[in-house]
């Protein structure tokens, strides 16, 4: 299979109710290859939902679902290959050292000279210094960071990030900021979820907004400004932000 | 597919062993109330009980070590609900790995960690008189039913693991097992039961289990108990296996 042609990932009329729940009612989207593409969308929106499909975690009750060009229902073994995800909530073994999470990790993935990779991720997560530390003693920025290093070992096509920042303080923030934007420049397909609005605006290429089981925007940061009202005269120069565009969209 | 279920449950069990020496009081823990149970009968409640043997001490051992299993075993549901919680069993599920490598490992951790709990009790029955002229074959065959044993119970502790909604929960079910021992011909002869007590006594997987490790210890003929406690041990192994991994598979679909 030609892999390299396909876009990195591909939604079409995806659809999920937890009991009357409608949570997905028709999600269609295209996330091109090596591009930072944010979903966002309030809580309860149905972000982690979509991502646990995506991972074949969750079957979805209809449409369709490909990563890396393998669809999610027919060939989950295959997506697994092609991506990681890091949960909502990182998920850290906190009895073993950080190098030791990293190790175990990459045996799991079946790769030659995980002490390296370990090595090499703590590095560059600027964690060399925690590497023998056990989990539970780090902060959140630390932990979070740690997650997203495991998500890396093997370096995976596609990365998916389910809120990465939430919970997180200042200094945290920025730290997994970096961490995202190092993995743009390496051209890593990320798929990132969040509330945040300028999260979406600073890290991502495209944005889509998922509302009421859709998405009811998708596009570059700059279209999706061009979709404000233009009613809106005023005579102090300001940039409409994504907030804005979020609130009128969704009509608040 | 084989190689790769079988690295991936050793890289696994790695792990969780590691959990085990890194928090080594769960041992210690697992071993307080047997070895208190095991000091208050032999030194308060056991001049008054009449076995017709000897060693008090070597009589109560078996029940003993099957209260420390039944007991440690609880520590399984726990680290499974822990990875469930943690989040690291849903990071594992979306990984290429062997999909039940996940439950053996922590199957496999659950043997030794409960092995090494038998040791540490058999080891302070020791220091109080318990003596045994079993050879290496009874000793082998003890630890074989024991193991067994842990297995069985092991996978009936999985299912809590997998599907409790608290900690409490996930840990609240081997109590029972605990007291199981109670009724049976663990700390006295049933021929002194009345009835119905006795009736169930009889015939409970504890005491045919018992009833053989002791005549292995004690260089008796084993008779038919050995087999029924073996009958006992597969047929419980069978069926909490089976519910175990039919709870695992509604899980990760
Ligand atoms: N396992 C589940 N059972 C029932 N309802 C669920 C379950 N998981 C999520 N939900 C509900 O589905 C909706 C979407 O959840 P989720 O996908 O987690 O949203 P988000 O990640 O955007 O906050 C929420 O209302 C949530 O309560
Ligand atoms: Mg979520």
């Amino acid at each position: 299979m030609t892999t390299q042609q396909v876009p990195a990932i591909q939604v079409r009329g995806l659809e999920k109710s937890y009991e009357d729940l409608r949570v997905l009612r028709g999600v269609d989207f295209e996330v091109a290859r090596g591009s930072v593409f944010a979903l966002l969308g309030s809580n309860g929106a149905g972000k982690t939902t979509t991502m646990r499909i995506l991972a074949t975690l969750l079957k979805a009750d209809a449409g369709t679902a490909a990563v890396n060009g393998f669809d999610v229902a027919t060939h989950p073994a295959n997506v697994r290959e092609s991506l990681s995800l890091t949960g909502q909530f990182a998920a850290v073994d906190e009895i073993l050292s950080g190098r030791e999470n990293l190790v175990l990790v990459a045996r799991l993935r079946h790769l030659d000279r995980p002490g390296e990779i370990a090595d090499e991720l703590l590095e560059r997560f600027s964690l060399t210094d925690a590497a023998a530390r056990k989990v539970s003693t780090y902060s959140g920025g630390m932990r979070r960071r740690l997650d997203i290093a495991m998500s890396l070992v093997g370096d995976p096509p596609v990365i998916f990030l389910d809120e990465p920042t939430t919970g997180l303080d200042p200094q945290g923030r920025i730290e997994v900021w970096q961490a995202v934007r190092q993995l743009a420049d390496q051209g890593t397909t990320v798929l990132l979820t969040t509330q945040y609005l300028d999260e979406a605006e600073h890290l991502a290429d495209r944005i889509a907004i998922l509302h009421e089981g859709r998405i009811i925007v998708n596009g570059t940061l700059a279209e999706l400004k061009r979709l404000l009202p233009p009613a809106r005269i005023e005579r102090v120069e300001k940039q409409p932000t994504l907030e804005d565009v979020f609130l009128s969209l969704v009509g608040r | 597919m084989t190689m790769r279920f079988l690295g991936d449950t050793a890289v696994l069990t790695g792990r969780s062993l590691r959990h085990i020496t890194r928090s080594l009081d769960t041992i210690f823990t697992t071993t307080i109330t047997p070895i208190a149970m095991m000091l208050l009968f032999v030194y308060v409640l056991g001049g008054a009980i009449r076995t017709g043997s000897d060693s008090y001490v070597t009589y109560l051992l078996p029940g003993i070590l099957l209260i420390t299993i039944a007991s440690g075993i609880a520590y399984t549901s726990f680290r499974l609900f822990m990875d469930m919680k943690s989040g690291i069993f849903e990071r594992l599920r979306s990984m290429p790995i062997a999909r039940s490598s996940v439950l053996w490992a922590h199957v496999l951790t659950s043997l030794v960690a409960n092995l090494l709990s038998v040791v540490v009790v058999v080891l302070v029955a020791l220091l109080i008189g318990f003596r045994s002229s079993a050879g290496l074959p009874a000793w082998l065959a003890v630890t074989g039913i024991l193991l067994l044993f842990t297995l069985a119970l092991t996978w009936l502790a999985v299912i809590p693991g997998l599907s409790a909604k608290s900690i409490d929960g996930a840990s609240a079910f081997s109590y029972p097992l605990i007291f199981l021992p109670v009724i049976s011909s663990a700390f006295v002869p049933t021929d002194t039961m009345p009835g119905p007590v006795r009736a169930f006594a009889e015939h409970q997987p504890v005491t045919s289990i018992v009833n053989a490790i002791r005549a292995l210890l004690t260089q008796q003929p084993v008779g038919t108990d050995i087999w029924i406690a073996l009958a006992w041990c597969v047929g419980i192994l069978v069926v909490t296996f089976g519910l175990a991994m039919n709870v695992y598979r509604r899980k990760i679909t």
